[in-house]
């Protein structure tokens, strides 16, 4: 992590030159660039290869880069791990994550690799994507069964498809799955990290769906078109109110620390540590924002 | 002897009158010193061959063309055709502008029927100029430019070639309707006012007076009417849709970004932003704006589109100065809105008329093919060195506005756009103020003013050497194309001085 939020991960077809030079212009938090789902069997070799070359020269600046490999199941994640891998990605995207082995598979494959090129051990993060109803029941174990995860997402359609429901728009079929990749996440100490929002026109829907995850607990959202970041990133945006409140609550931690008082009160209440690093992060949303006055939970 | 009762006396002194004659009914002795030709109420003539004719068509002669048929135009590959036949050589060839249907006008390079081109080269016949085939080397002039070139006789036009969607037998011509209609015929003005012989080409012979008319039977000579002068849906097109390309609509939204910070977005507002493809966002993106804030602003100017119509009719301006009609919902609003108004190239842009629209224009957004240190733009070669284009209004608006804007990605492709120098400079860098790519936006040094409202605004403001480094890093240093020593184009800046010269690529 590079700004340490993820609001908003595009994702970019592994297999388009012009859209990899300009991942990271559009101001998402997080680049995602798909060698899986978005590139056919016929093109998975020079995706492979563009996005390869795209880590060694392409200077994303301040934007966290991370790449969907295929799975290590298929005929295409052993290489897709042996080329990417030494690249060092801040981190790999690891989709149809069904049992904590997978996520271990993965793990020894990358530390081997980190070995052999000299990379320290533990720099590429993983990121599981649960996208089967095995995935979700196993979610816990596998968010807790490596110290590279740093945050968990799930496939809205795979998943869907998977459990037999229906997809819809107001997406009730997904608050189970959406509930459970939050709690896991905060259990595991990482990013919960909701799925797409596929109507790219609808601005005014992904806004609401956005604005819906923010409540749930979720730390950001994966979006497929640049002109949803915008949209989401003002839906991550906390309130005015929200933000002179975690300014209050960090002014009185710092004021504590210097008193060097164990107590710590604001307007008489006591201050305990979730409610400190819920203030740290509301404050961090506000600055990358750049405004204060225009936030959406009043 | 009676006296007729119509006679009377006429002193031969008059005062105030230098030479007094009688005035004699049915003479036609003293009407002969008139300069025109007497009463004439037919002007149609069979054949454009019989209208070069009768126009005293010979070798070496000059004929202009407006190109608002662009790419449907049929009148300019038509004529030189005939010209062709006749047996006439060494013409040079006077167009506002030329687009890729008039490849066909290669052939007439080759068998030395064209001499060369003054005005505006694009496309294939650029291609073939910087690869020397033309005798002399070809004069590039913007829009504004042409037309001071035209009325100080710096380009002498014998023969001016009208393309007319609609004209009547005494040569008023509207371009409303007809089934080429292309609407404002803004270039064209100056073709008709000053050549020597004025021809309407016609596939629309209506009664006379044909209304509303634009160009006028005071001027023209000829009119021959004829089957077809263009292709409908290659003149204007349907509505032009805003681009849904990320890359440009965040250019286009940084465009508008600058203007809203710039001071000049209140009451009063006028702009002009052509039809491609980040202008067109861009005008969409002020347009909002202007929503936002409740802005009324002036005028929009130049080539008209519907989404100028659009936002005349919402009340976010007051006047369209048409000069060039896009599309045909500009040409629908141009035939019957009173506010949608049709301009000549000299109201719009010449330096030497005793004052244009150009001058009086609040923000200009503009494109380039290359911009450099020193915010010099270069609109005419690619980035091969080839002569692709015309200057358009390029360097007139550049020079009128109080806030030129040039939008452009910082590389297309493998090239990067923001370089050390120019290949071709057309337009000098001390009328560009604002230089707009999706990696950072660069302001003119020169302009603090203008530096001192973006700054803390959130914009992604940078050095322009900054900016050019950073494309440079992405796409290393790009060589300069290898040409030769002899000259193939002269660019002319707007008050006649050159600006730069165009070498023949080897």
């Amino acid at each position: 992590m590079k700004t340490g939020l993820r609001r908003t991960s595009l994702y970019i077809p592994g297999n388009n030159p012009s859209m990899l030079q300009n991942a990271s212009v559009y101001g998402a938090d997080c680049i995602i660039l798909d060698l899986e789902d978005a590139i056919t069997v016929t093109e998975k070799d020079s995706a492979r290869i563009l996005v390869r070359n795209a880590l060694r020269s392409i200077r994303y600046g301040t934007t966290e880069v991370t790449v969907r490999v295929n799975a290590l199941s298929t005929h295409f994640g052993q290489e897709d791990f042996m080329e990417i891998i030494p690249m060092k990605p801040d981190a790999v995207r690891l989709p149809k994550c069904e049992a904590p082995e997978d996520v271990v598979q993965a793990d020894q494959l990358i530390t081997e690799i980190e070995r052999k090129n000299g990379i320290e051990i533990g720099s590429v993060k993983i990121i599981p994507m649960i996208e089967s109803a095995l995935g979700g029941i196993n979610l816990l174990d596998i968010v807790r069964s490596s110290r590279r995860i740093t945050g968990v997402n799930y496939g809205a359609e795979d998943y869907t498809a998977d459990i037999g429901a229906v997809r819809t728009k107001e997406g009730r079929e997904l608050d189970d799955i959406r509930a459970k990749i939050v709690v896991a996440a905060r259990i595991a100490g990482v990013h919960a990290l909701d799925s797409v929002f596929a109507d790219v026109n609808d601005s005014d829907g992904l806004f609401d769906e956005a604005y819906a995850a923010r409540r749930l607990g979720f730390d950001g959202k994966s979006v497929i078109h640049p002109r949803q970041i915008p949209v989401v990133h003002r839906a991550f945006t906390p309130s005015q109110k929200e933000i002179s409140f975690a300014r209050r609550v960090v002014h009185a931690i710092e004021e504590a620390k210097q008193k060097k008082s164990g107590v710590i009160a604001l307007n008489g209440k006591m201050i305990d540590a979730p409610v400190v690093t819920k203030a740290r992060k509301i404050i961090a949303l506000a600055e990358a924002a750049g405004y204060r006055d225009e936030g959406v939970l009043s | 002897m009676t006296l007729d009762k119509n006679v009377r006396v006429i002193p031969d002194t008059l005062p105030g009158i230098k030479n007094v004659r009688s005035f004699q009914a049915g003479a036609t002795s003293s009407l002969a010193e008139m300069p025109r030709t007497p009463k004439r109420c037919g002007k149609i003539v069979s054949t454009v061959r019989e209208a070069l004719h009768r126009a005293g068509i010979r070798d070496g002669m000059t004929l202009s063309f407006h190109h608002h048929l662009r790419n449907g135009d049929l009148v300019v590959n038509m004529v030189l055709d005939i010209v062709a036949e006749m047996g006439i050589r060494d013409i040079t060839l006077a167009p506002s502008a030329l687009f890729p249907v008039h490849e066909a006008l290669l052939r007439h390079v080759k068998n030395g029927v064209i001499r060369t081109i003054q005005g505006s080269v694009n496309g294939p016949v650029g291609q073939a100029a910087s690869h020397g085939e033309f005798v002399a080397p070809v004069v590039l002039r913007s829009h504004g430019g042409r037309v001071r070139a035209i009325q100080t006789g710096d380009l002498h036009v014998d023969i001016a070639i009208l393309a007319a969607p609609s004209a009547d037998q005494m040569g008023n011509v509207s371009g409303v309707i007809g089934p080429s209609a292309c609407g404002s015929l803004g270039y064209a003005f100056t073709d008709a006012q000053y050549a020597d012989t004025v021809i309407a080409i016609t596939d629309n012979l209506l009664p006379y007076p044909v209304t509303p008319f634009s160009l006028l039977q005071t001027e023209v000579d000829w009119v021959v009417p004829v089957e077809k002068i263009g292709v409908p849906e290659k003149i204007v097109s349907g509505t032009l849709k805003i681009t849904q390309d990320p890359m440009r609509l965040l250019i286009a939204e940084q465009v508008a970004r600058v203007v809203e910070e710039s001071g000049l977005l209140i009451d009063g507002f006028s702009m002009q932003a052509g039809a491609g493809g980040i202008s067109l966002a861009a005008s969409a993106c002020i347009r909002e704006s202007m929503k936002k804030r409740g802005v009324r602003g002036s005028f929009i100017s130049g080539g008209i589109t519907g989404q100028s119509v659009d936002m005349l009719k919402e009340g976010l301006f007051r006047t369209l100065l048409d000069v060039q009609s896009f599309d045909l919902e500009a040409v629908a609003s141009l035939a019957c809105n009173p506010n949608h108004v049709e301009m000549s190239a000299s109201f719009y842009a010449n330096t030497a008329a005793k004052g244009c629209v150009v001058d009086m224009l609040d923000v200009a957004v503009l494109g380039a093919t290359q911009v450099d240190t020193d915010f010099n733009v270069n609109v005419n070669t690619e980035s091969d060195g080839v002569l692709l284009h015309g200057i358009g209004g390029h360097m007139d608006t550049a020079a009128g506005a109080k806030i030129t804007v040039i939008v452009t990605p910082l590389f297309r492709g493998r090239m990067p756009m923001v370089v050390d120098q120019v290949i071709t400079r057309t337009t000098p860098g001390n009328t560009v103020d604002v230089v707009v790519t999706e990696r950072g936006i660069a302001v003119n040094p020169g302009r603090k003013d203008l530096l001192d409202n973006l700054r803390g605004k959130g914009l992604p403001l940078m050095d322009i050497h900054d900016l050019k480094k950073m494309a440079e890093n992405m796409t290393g240093v790009p060589s300069m194309p290898p040409f030769g020593e002899r000259i193939i184009g002269i660019v002319e800046y707007r008050d006649g001085s050159i600006i730069d010269v165009i070498r023949q690529r080897v």
